[in-house]
């Protein structure tokens, strides 16, 4: 099992080389993501859509089988549970149940029944103080492997998180890497206008965190940031945008909500499909060599 | 233990929610984690985190929690634990232990090496009669014999309990036990033996009527159709005057102290006499 999971993932690794295979993949999976939302009349779609890339880069181009994903942002379980169908870990019935009565896929990443999930999230402010366990319980063990964690931006308004930063920091998590899927909106306003905390990098390095800002929605420039070498716990805030590549969804508040009319499931569908790289994907290449981060 | 302990001694600051998560991951990694604090700031502060990440994942996270009931006594209302095992009972696989006796201690933390569910262990002052032989440990334990009520106390009030209630004598003797885990079924026949010959059951705790032993006993009782004829449960009652003290003062206040308890045996003795 472990095995051909492994075998699984280097072979996708090796297609994800190729900038047609990332846009093949990334369409794909937005398209299912879609119908899986519409079919069970869900919303959180914008913020799916926006964490989508990266949660694709991570599975299908950085994580190890010593390595480990926590989902703080327990809302966009939607693009994890896709995400998880692409390399073969939940199966096409498991998505067809998703938001159904007796489903294994609840709204939020559920507390058991899924091995890759490790922790029911959705209450924000999680996911950063559980992956500091999980990279403190590593570094006791002088076990390799890195705990990588998706948080949204406006989840930083919970004090938990802050103070698992200290505690990554103070104990020197060398191996933890912290995602901030920072499209600038939360439930109900733009994170500017609820509780602003820009310029949110400079925030966390004055924290002693080493911090990257990368487009959120380019493969390469995320590739190359995981695997950028770090001199502590790291953050790469990841500059996205909310409900990406579909038009009346991008940036727009209402989409953290809200679900789709058949009329705009159908629009969505084909601006998907139209336009088969991400908006701001550039041309393609190789990550660049490991370089030092300070912080 | 920190000496004993190493690099698995964690001191995580003044950030309960986060003490409480990072146990979850290193829990989830094959560690056995200990959370200690001040009562309210293991239960409390971190409840969700004790909910989402310790209790729906059943993890063997033990919770200690210093100072149950009114136990930081003049330090005031944000440092007592009065709703501590009540609401954390709420939660799924979650057991509570509360030590009567020091010598309760090690037997109970031997058990909770090996537990496989998340734990909290609410610790107090062990307060033993003078003279007094302790039986052996046990989650339900009866101190003392007698022809009177049946009073089951649970945790460490049960010491200062049975010191007055030693003293009692006739129809006002009580037997009495002491409750050391949470929840409290399954009910050991010897209990109900002893309920079934009095008839009459006083249950005391230092936690609030909401969620305490007093009403899960209740219920239990009664849907086994054993009800006592008479039940009365004496249990923190928050402040009722307003004003603050001692762990002695609180206990005194809501009627919880073993001379408290001595008078409503007396009481009840002369008027069951009667």
């Amino acid at each position: 099992m472990i095995a051909s999971h492994d075998q699984e993932r280097a072979v996708i690794a090796r297609v994800l080389k190729s900038p047609q295979a990332w846009d093949d993949l990334r369409r794909r999976a937005a398209l299912r993501l879609l119908e899986m939302h519409y079919q069970a009349r869900a919303g959180h779609i914008g913020g799916n859509l926006s964490s989508l890339d990266m949660m694709l880069v991570l599975h299908h181009d950085f994580l190890d089988i010593c390595d480990r994903f926590i989902l703080s942002k327990g809302h966009a379980a939607g693009a994890y549970y896709v995400t998880l169908w692409t390399i073969g870990r939940l199966q096409d019935d498991d998505l067809r149940l998703f938001h159904c009565d007796g489903t294994r896929l609840s709204g939020h990443p559920p507390a058991a029944g899924i091995e890759d999930v490790l922790f029911a999230t959705g209450s924000l402010g999680h996911g950063v103080s559980l992956g500091a366990g999980l990279a403190k319980a590593k570094q006791l063990k002088s076990e390799p492997g890195r705990i990588c964690c998706l948080t949204s931006d406006g989840e930083w308004n919970e004090g938990s998180c802050w103070e698992a930063l200290i505690f990554a920091r103070q104990h020197d998590l060398t191996n933890l890497t912290i995602l901030v899927d920072s499209n600038g909106l939360q439930g109900f306003g733009a994170t500017r206008e609820v509780a602003n905390l820009d310029p949110i990098a400079e925030k966390f390095r004055a924290f002693g965190i080493s911090t990257q800002e990368v487009d959120g929605h380019d493969a390469v420039a995320l590739s190359r940031a995981l695997r950028t070498r770090r001199s502590g716990p790291d953050v790469i805030v990841a500059r996205t945008r909310k409900g990406c590549g579909v038009s009346f969804m991008e940036d727009r508040m209402e989409w953290h909500y809200l679900p789709m009319t058949e009329s705009q499931y159908k629009q969505a569908l084909q601006e998907i499909e139209q336009k088969c790289v991400t908006p701001s994907a550039k041309p393609w290449s190789k990550p660049l060599p490991a370089q030092s981060l300070s912080s | 233990m920190r000496e004993d302990l190493g690099r698995r001694f964690i001191n995580a600051g003044v950030a309960e929610q986060n003490m409480v998560s990072v146990a979850a991951g290193l829990a989830a990694s094959g560690f056995r984690p200990w959370v200690y604090s001040i009562a309210p700031f293991v239960y409390a502060r971190p409840f969700e985190q004790v909910r989402n990440d310790i209790c729906l994942h059943r993890l063997p996270v033990v919770l200690v929690g210093n100072g149950g009931g009114y136990g930081y006594g003049v330090m005031g209302a944000t440092h007592h634990a009065l709703e501590d095992y009540g609401a954390l009972l709420c939660l799924p696989h979650m057991r509570a232990y509360v030590p009567t006796f020091d010598q309760d201690l090690s037997v109970q933390i031997d058990s909770l090496m090996k537990i496989t569910h998340p734990a909290y262990l609410r610790l107090g002052t062990s307060e033993e009669p003078n003279g007094a032989v302790i039986p052996p440990y046990s989650a339900w334990r009866r101190l003392q014999h007698g022809p009177g009520w049946l009073v089951l106390v649970v945790g460490p009030l049960a010491g200062g309990i049975w010191s007055a209630a030693r003293q009692l004598y006739g129809a006002s003797r009580p037997t009495l036990w002491a409750l050391s885990e949470l929840p409290c079924l399954p009910i050991p026949e010897e209990f109900r033996a002893d309920l079934l010959r009095s008839r009459r059951l006083l249950v005391v705790e230092e936690h609030v009527e909401q969620g305490g032993v007093g009403q899960s006993l209740a219920l239990a009782l009664a849907s086994a159709g054993i009800a006592p004829a008479r039940f009365v449960a004496k249990s923190a009652q928050g402040y009722l005057t307003g004003r603050y003290g001692s762990q002695g003062f609180h206990r005194r206040e809501c009627g919880l102290d073993g001379a408290s308890i001595v008078d409503f045996l007396t009481r009840e003795g002369s008027r069951d006499a009667a």
